[in-house]
């Protein structure tokens, strides 16, 4: 949480603030109701931003490379000084031309071919946890925490080499990155992502071993060696992007199954319904808001964007609009037409969105197995973050219901 | 019925390799393949639009005549 509390918010459509609080609360309230009166929100905050509402809007932005620039992609109150066209981790933050020589170096590993290779890692990451939980003997657990938050961690540090242990440092570095941008004047400099990579990258390239570091070490652009910055940024990158997300992603199905014993119901009978119900999970809670800056002065949706405007691409916004789905505000989990764009839209499409949807359906196939009933133990106890990336942060679940507490379910 | 694919708009969702396989396979990067050249057989119409339907790029048409 920052320091300060953030100001309340008089009005949604002049002064949002999607890092307050009651954002992470109620966005999809929010959203409906600016869809109606003021379909791109405006505030004044952040040096001046915009908030899309609309699939439509939404999608023009994504797919408008040369009026809006990537090289800021999170909000904040300043502005990027790293240059384009590479920025700080590409190629999240590069743009075009340069946008697709960096992420070509990345596609091969992250191929829904390549990504089948990793389940096993995955499954056995989730029995881990699971055999782990149901040693303890407890019948309460923090699924955010205790499992969720582990999988995509452990599957990651794998693919780069990187000591699985090291994860817990990852998180505290993701944590002020996404959650407390601009935060960190009193952090030493040896207790940050970009020392640690730096110093791993070093050693990768005295060291070279069969991992994605030293691919990226040996990789080159028109026979010159990729920078040590570029290097450092995209796996940076991987990890920023990989982690919280895909948490958020296993987390929130998580938090909707708990509530939902019909849903579970389906899930356990019915195989085939599996990847709908991934997909519609991605779409109704989708973990992740992106941001681009005007580069160029731009109307959309009849407002208008001036130069170095932050403006939001609220996919999860875009995701429940009436416009662009059907039954938008309900969650179904056999939904068949689900165009959504939790993985973004245009040429910066997730690179991991395989893995991570592999990653969701494997952690919520072993859950599922493990522990068919569930419940929320204390609904109010649920911690959500703040900020771009959205998914539940700490998440008491009684698991092993008594048969006789649980209504609306057939138990055997 | 016949299919379209447009690769200039497909961004590698992988959604129609995902509900379609007998159709759509990937390349090494990521990138729709489309299988069928001409006429979808009848078994897999319904599945040639649920790939169309479910691209969030709208890169896949399906073309009845
Ligand atoms: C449920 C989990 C995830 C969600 C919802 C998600 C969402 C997104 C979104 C919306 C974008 C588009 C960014 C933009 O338009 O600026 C993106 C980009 C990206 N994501 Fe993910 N992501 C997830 C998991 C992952 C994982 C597991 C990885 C890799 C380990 C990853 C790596 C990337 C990379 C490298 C990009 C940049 C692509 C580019 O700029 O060309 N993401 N992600
Ligand atoms: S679903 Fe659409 S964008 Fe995705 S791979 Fe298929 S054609 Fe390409």
């Amino acid at each position: 949480m920052p320091d300060v509390p953030r100001p309340p918010v008089e009005d949604w459509a002049t002064d949002f603030d999607h890092t307050h609080p009651d954002y992470a609360a109620n966005a999809p309230e929010i959203w409906d109701d600016l869809r109606h009166r003021c379909p791109v929100a405006h505030t004044e905050r952040f040096g001046g931003a915009w908030l899309p509402t609309k699939h439509e809007d939404v999608a023009r932005i994504a797919k408008d490379t040369d009026n809006f620039t990537s090289q800021g992609v999170i909000v904040t109150d300043w502005r990027p000084d790293i240059p384009r066209p590479m920025g700080y981790a590409p190629p999240i933050t590069s743009d075009p031309p340069f946008h697709a020589v960096a992420r070509k170096f990345l596609l091969e590993f992250f191929s829904p071919k390549a990504i089948d290779g990793w389940e096993t890692t995955a499954r056995e990451t989730c029995r881990e946890l699971i055999a782990e939980i149901k040693a303890s003997g407890v019948d309460e657990i923090d699924a955010a925490t205790e499992y969720a938050q582990h999988i995509p961690v452990r599957v990651i540090a794998d693919m780069l080499g990187l000591p699985r242990e090291d994860g817990d440092k990852f998180r505290v570095w993701i944590h002020r990155i996404l959650e407390e941008p601009g935060q960190n004047s009193i952090i030493s400099e040896e207790d940050t992502l970009d020392y640690y990579l730096n110093a791993k990258v070093k050693e990768r390239r005295e060291n070279l071993g069969d991992d994605l570091i030293s691919y990226l070490c040996q990789a080159d652009i028109d026979g010159m060696a990729l920078l040590d910055d570029h290097v450092r940024g995209t796996i940076g990158l991987l990890i920023i992007a990989g982690i919280d997300t895909t948490w958020s992603g296993i987390g929130s199905s998580i938090w909707h199954m708990a509530q939902h014993p019909d849903d579970r119901k389906r899930w356990v009978d019915d195989p085939d319904v599996r990847p709908f119900a991934i997909e519609e999970f991605l779409r109704f809670y989708a973990p992740v808001t992106m941001a681009r800056l005007v580069a160029e002065d731009v109307e959309v949706g009849g407002c208008p964007m001036k130069t170095d405007d932050w403006t939001l691409l609220s996919f999860p916004a875009a995701n429940r609009d009436p416009e662009a789905f059907e039954q938008a505000d309900e969650f179904i989990i056999d939904r068949q037409r689900n165009r959504h764009s939790a993985f973004g839209l245009g040429i910066h499409r997730c690179v991991g969105s395989n893995l991570a949807r592999m990653e969701m359906a494997v952690a919520l196939e072993e859950w599922m197995d493990a522990f068919p009933d569930f419940e929320l133990a204390d609904p109010a106890a649920v911690t959500w973050s703040t900020g771009q990336v959205r998914g539940p942060r700490s998440m008491p679940i009684r698991v092993q219901v008594p048969a006789t507490a649980i209504s609306g379910t057939a138990v055997e | 019925m016949k299919i379209t694919y447009d690769r200039e708009a497909c961004q590698g969702h992988n959604r129609c390799y995902m509900l379609a396989p007998e159709l759509f396979d990937t390349d090494d990067e990521g990138y729709a393949i489309l299988l069928v050249d001409g006429e979808i057989p009848d078994e897999l119409e319904e599945k040639a639009r649920l790939a169309a339907d479910n691209c969030p790029e709208f890169a896949i048409e399906i073309v009845e005549e």
